[in-house]
């Protein structure tokens, strides 16, 4: 449970000016959104006297989802707010500052997509863009998220169990490990397509589970956040969030899941293995080698004065996963 | 008759630097509270004045290469000023850090400074320029007359020791600090001259101790 102590009398006030700053901005991008829409149609005023209304970036349409409310996963922490999730990202695919995804991605196609399941399962799976919606029945869940950064935000994703998608393709007994995959296509991702804008990462983006980590029912495929689909910057179309474990284990943008019975090479493991573990559980005893993890700086709303350090919980307050590694030495296997 | 920039000039660019320096910090400052600097402002204020600091720092050192190469002896007269901003924005880089990224936190204030070596490498970059900045006064220039020019030579340590806390405090996107190391071997490349001479007398200085 997670209380944050600092008096805040003046940060109320700071919440309340925020939430309609927020409201007038989204007004101004829904706004952007019309115009660009508009201007295709060569009917707008507006793009008449706009000498740039070509250059603006069409922003991308999400769409609202259809799913059961959260029931188990709830939570009385205060969410950050919705502009902050989609404006504050890593996915280097998209470049490598925290604003370069909103910026970057939203000309991304996600319509047509395949998602497929392979490796060592019974029935190979492949998911078409409409089918990730329809074959699991979506429901929200509010979890914590964790950047190994050590900041972290409190997020309401749709979607659906991990386990319950895999099931369906029926792992032989053999397999250990699920492998993931990013979509590659340097077409649409500019860090794909120069080793300077994708901060040196070998694409596409890889990343791992043991096979009961991934089934585990917290283990989350997600489609969508705040009750609409997922924008790019976020991982569109369906991405994996594993509440318990630093951020970049939550690969985004998913095409391909394979179960091996080997433990699979990593992204950022691959980058620097002594800052960046396989497992990367959430760990408030085991530091970052230039930062420490006994704290995080929740992202809410309020600005400078109402910024906050918490302490980090083991699993990131999810203890339901620590029979999971009941053999294993957390601070060798970081 | 070539031309010579005048004190007048001088003043006026130094009202330049001031408003220069001034209103960005200031402004940003003002985003942050508000809430209007991205979605972690605290982040977000660290990294520009840190950056605002390099990049005061690498002006103050292009000062006197450039006054030399235009023959514009008075240009001098505002390296100090550009100077003082450099740590201005350290210090406004180390204050955001230690208040709001650390929340006053001391115990942990302390053991990231010891034990974080990009951290020790960054605070020990600003400790030189706050020596810099308290000696920088023509008070103390005479009062420690030849010692003062040793003194000052330090910037050049602050220089490397800032563009090493830079490329060690990145992930992986090592782009923009291999930009700032060229510009900072740059200016140094600038001062071989100097450089050499150093070290020439202190090998002179050490034959004459074997002597």
């Amino acid at each position: 449970m997670l209380i944050k102590t600092p008096s805040k009398s003046a940060c109320t006030e700071n919440q309340v000016t925020d939430e309609s700053v927020y409201q007038q901005r989204r007004q101004l991008l829904k706004s952007l959104g019309f115009l660009g829409a508009a201007s295709l149609l060569h009917t707008s005023q507006a793009s008449a006297f706009s000498l740039f209304g070509d250059d603006e970036p069409k922003k991308f349409l999400t769409k609202a989802l259809n799913y059961s409310p959260a029931s188990q996963y709830q939570t009385t922490e205060l969410f950050t707010p919705e502009e902050k999730v989609i404006t504050y990202n890593n996915f280097y695919e998209f470049g490598a500052n925290k604003s370069d995804p909103a910026q970057n991605g939203q000309a991304f196609k996600v319509d047509p997509w395949k998602l497929s399941i392979n490796g060592m399962v019974e029935k190979p799976i492949t998911l078409d863009y409409d089918e990730l919606y329809k074959t699991v029945e979506l429901e929200e869940r509010i979890y914590r998220l964790r950047c190994v950064e050590a900041w972290s935000m409190v997020i309401p994703w749709v979607g659906f169990s991990l386990a319950d998608l895999i099931k369906q393709a029926q792992p032989l007994s053999s397999a250990k490990y699920l492998v993931f995959e990013t979509l590659y296509d340097p077409k649409q991702m500019p860090g794909q397509r120069s080793r300077f804008a994708g901060g040196g990462i070998d694409y596409p983006y890889v990343e791992g589970l043991r096979i009961d980590e991934a089934m585990h029912p917290l283990a989350f495929l997600a489609v969508g956040l705040y009750g609409k689909t997922l924008p790019p910057q976020n991982g569109a179309p369906i991405r994996l969030v594993v509440p318990w474990k630093y951020g970049f284990k939550s690969i985004k943008s998913i095409t391909n899941i394979r179960l091996t019975d080997k433990k699979p090479p990593t992204t950022w493991n691959l980058l620097a293995s002594n800052e960046y573990g396989f497992y990367a559980n959430v760990n408030p005893q085991v530091d970052h080698p230039r930062w420490s993890q006994a704290t995080e700086k929740r992202i809410t709303s309020g600005g400078l004065f109402n910024t906050s350090r918490i302490p980090t919980q083991m699993f990131n307050g999810y203890d339901e996963v620590a029979p999971l590694y009941a053999n294993l030495d957390l601070k060798k296997n970081y | 008759m070539a031309f010579r920039l005048s004190v007048k000039q001088i003043t006026l660019l130094k009202v330049f630097i001031h408003l220069g320096a001034l209103i960005p910090l200031v402004y940003t400052f003002y985003l942050a509270t508000i809430d209007q600097l991205g979605a972690e402002p605290v982040m977000a204020l660290i990294h520009f004045t840190g950056i605002g600091a390099f990049n005061l720092l690498l002006l103050s050192l292009t000062v006197s290469p450039t006054a030399k190469w235009l023959k514009q002896g008075l240009l001098l007269r505002v390296r100090r000023l550009v100077g003082l901003y450099a740590f201005t924005y350290a210090l406004s880089h180390f204050l955001t850090y230690i208040v709001f990224e650390l929340q006053l936190d001391w115990a942990l204030v302390i053991s990231e400074i010891i034990k974080r070596p990009y951290i020790t490498v960054g605070f020990s970059a600003f400790l030189i320029l706050a020596t810099l900045t308290v000696t920088s006064t023509q008070a103390m220039q005479r009062k420690l007359k030849t010692k003062w020019q040793k003194l000052h030579n330090w910037v050049y340590v602050a220089l490397l020791l800032i563009a090493l806390h830079f490329i060690w405090s990145v992930k992986s996107d090592i782009v923009e600090p291999l930009i700032y190391w060229a510009m900072a071997l740059t200016l140094l490349a600038l001062r071989k001259d100097k450089f050499l001479l150093a070290i020439k007398r202190i090998k002179n200085k050490r034959k004459k101790t074997l002597a």
